[in-house]
């Protein structure tokens, strides 16, 4: 009986759908810097969407206000439909913070990392259940982490701690996730296991933001694109906003641009020209102006 | 012989005949218990020094109290608020190191503190704020200290997880709709109070080695938060109450027989604690060598 519970409480968050709604936002720090200027976008349930920019372009400072750990100058941020506190009560965001925000000496267990994404969804004592002891046990098989659960927090490598913190998302059961460059310092399998669990998560009407620096692998798994720079530059689904135009503006100089030659490289019919954008860490190759999209497994 | 053993025993049994003992041992383990919690939190943030900061900052509030009659409790509780209020406020609007501003703040409190005492002499004389006299304390202060170490412990056990969940990772907090803003402000209030009580028994000089000492000698020993907190809690409470109990063998000076236990304690652990002791660090080291020969 008790076990059904959290899964009344989801079902009705479910009909919200996970929607990301930020209208003519302005963030100004209380040192008079404005990070963000007059930012707008619109996100729907079902998808991943990549917020890529420079260094200081205002990613985190985006998803600070999402979280409502700044207060907006003007403009406001619609999670669901709800305002950003409304949302939080709801447990409908979960975030996954950038490695450098967290104390890694705390001596907290893995297991306890995660059952800390239930702690929304428990009583005033914040008492697990067995449906809560079952839906940590779960997360912590679906990232593959079940062998280290007993392990302290700081015991584990880069990649190992960012699947604990997506687990805690995971088990916190928010239509909305929130990356904060979840994929710096990770493997590529590491990465290629997040990415696939993203797919899962986006097949089952979740909503993802994620800021990341790998240009290359952006296309592959993000439908949509905002990139910024201090101001929304563009925004939209990949194909679209994902050009080397657009890229060229957001990144300016800083952009490395390698173009080779057409029909020099070629021997076949296929002239179109090979470009390779980089910003630090996997380079975005185009063809003419296609992305070199590698297959997904499921075919989307 | 068996008399020898018995007239020893007698011996060892006559602090708890004494009222007066009993009041002390029973007070020190209660405060002691709750700093311990408190410690638990305290000493992760690198905090450590704030509860140092904060017992000398009481000093005015308590000499005011005592001068105009109050409850020593409600000056030495206003000076706590107004020295985290002081600290927060230099530290926003200078672009001081958090030490610095600590530093200041409460030597120039406990500054004032002596100065008031030295100016308006009282019964009370102000050595038993700075070095604490738990052996004669007076019943209105022993309600007082009760009711703050007991409330203070009551909502502890109600909030721990929800300040553990602030204090490990405060964004995560918020996404679940802790009000992390209003649990840190607690958590201080509950610092400046217990620190209040803690004066009683140890001493402004002290009160640091109460609200870190257990905490830290708990942490060499586990890596779980909640047992953490029970190790700790049951170290403050023990070394408390037995502190107290050796003292009226040692005529007076409750607080440095406390710390000195609480001290030992901490060097057995950093010493043989099962993994992060220097013996276990070693035995593995050597092991490793072992095996890799
Ligand atoms: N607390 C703060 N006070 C003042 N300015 C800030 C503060 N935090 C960030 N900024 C400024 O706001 C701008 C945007 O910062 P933000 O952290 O959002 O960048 P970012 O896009 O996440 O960069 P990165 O790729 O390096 O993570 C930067 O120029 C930064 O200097
Ligand atoms: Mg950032």
């Amino acid at each position: 009986m008790n076990a059904l519970v959290p899964e009344i409480g989801a079902a009705a968050d479910a009909k919200l759908g996970a929607s990301i709604s930020v209208r003519n936002l302005n963030v100004t720090y209380p040192n008079g810097f404005t990070a963000v200027r007059d930012a707008s976008f619109d996100l729907d349930p079902g998808t991943i969407c990549a917020l890529v920019g420079v260094n200081g372009s205002g990613k985190s400072t985006i998803f600070k206000a999402i979280m409502g750990f700044v207060r907006p100058t003007a403009g406001e941020v619609r999670l669901c439909g709800l305002t950003v506190g409304e949302a939080l009560k709801r447990n409908i965001v979960a975030y996954v913070p950038q490695s450098e925000d967290v104390d890694w000496n705390f001596p907290v267990l893995v297991e306890t990392v995660v059952m800390m994404g239930r702690y929304g969804h428990m009583n005033f004592l914040r008492m697990a259940s067995r449906a809560d002891q079952y839906k940590v046990d779960e997360a912590l098989e679906r990232v593959g982490m079940s062998d280290y659960r007993k392990r302290q927090i700081g015991e584990l490598s880069g990649g190992q701690k960012k699947r604990v913190f997506l687990a805690r998302a995971l088990a916190q059961e928010g239509r909305i996730i929130l990356l904060d460059e979840p994929f710096t310092g990770v493997d590529v399998k590491t990465e290629a296991a997040i990415v696939g669990l993203l797919r899962e998560l986006r097949a089952s009407g979740h909503l993802m933001l994620v800021s990341t620096h790998n240009l290359g692998s952006v296309p592959d798994f993000c439908d949509h694109v905002v990139l910024l720079n201090r101001t929304v530059l563009a925004a939209g689904p990949t194909a679209e906003v994902f050009t080397q135009k657009n890229l060229e503006l957001a990144f300016g100089g800083v952009l490395r641009n390698f173009q080779l030659g057409g029909a020099a490289l070629h021997d076949d019919a296929d002239a179109r020209s090979v470009t390779v954008l980089t910003d630090d860490e996997r380079p975005l190759v185009l063809y003419g102006d296609k992305h070199s999209r590698r297959q997904e497994p499921d075919g989307k | 012989m068996a008399s020898d053993m018995s007239a020893l025993l007698t011996e060892l049994l006559i602090p708890f005949q004494y009222g007066y003992m009993l009041k002390a041992m029973w007070v020190s383990a209660l405060v002691g218990g709750v700093c311990a919690f408190l410690s638990a939190y305290l000493m992760l943030k690198g905090w450590s020094l704030m509860g140092d900061a904060l017992a000398h900052s009481i000093v005015p509030g308590v000499a005011a109290a005592y001068i105009i009659g109050a409850p020593f409790a409600v000056g030495a509780f206003f000076a706590g608020i107004l020295a985290s209020v002081a600290m927060n406020f230099v530290k926003q609007k200078s672009r001081l190191r958090e030490d610095a501003v600590i530093g200041l703040v409460f030597t120039a409190l406990f500054a004032l503190g002596l100065l008031m005492a030295s100016i308006w002499p009282t019964s009370v004389s102000i050595q038993s704020i700075v070095l604490g006299n738990i052996l004669a304390i007076a019943d209105e202060d022993v309600v007082q200290v009760a009711i703050i170490a007991g409330v203070s412990l009551a909502v502890l056990l109600l909030v721990w997880k929800d300040m553990m969940v602030t204090f490990f990772d405060e964004s995560h907090a918020r996404s679940i709709g802790i009000n992390t803003t209003f649990l840190k402000g607690l958590f201080f209030t509950l610092l400046s109070a217990c620190t209040v009580a803690a004066l009683q028994t140890v001493g402004a000089c002290l009160v640091i080695a109460m609200v870190v000492t257990p905490g830290a000698t708990a942490y060499l020993l586990t890596d779980r938060f909640g047992r953490l907190i029970v190790i700790s809690v049951a170290l403050g409470v023990t070394t408390s109450f037995t502190g107290a109990y050796i003292s009226y063998f040692l005529d007076g000076a409750t607080g440095g027989v406390i710390v000195c236990l609480q001290t030992l304690l901490f060097l057995a652990a950093f010493y043989f604690a099962p993994k992060h002791g220097l013996l276990a660090a070693r035995r593995r080291r050597l092991e490793a060598i072992e095996a890799a020969a």
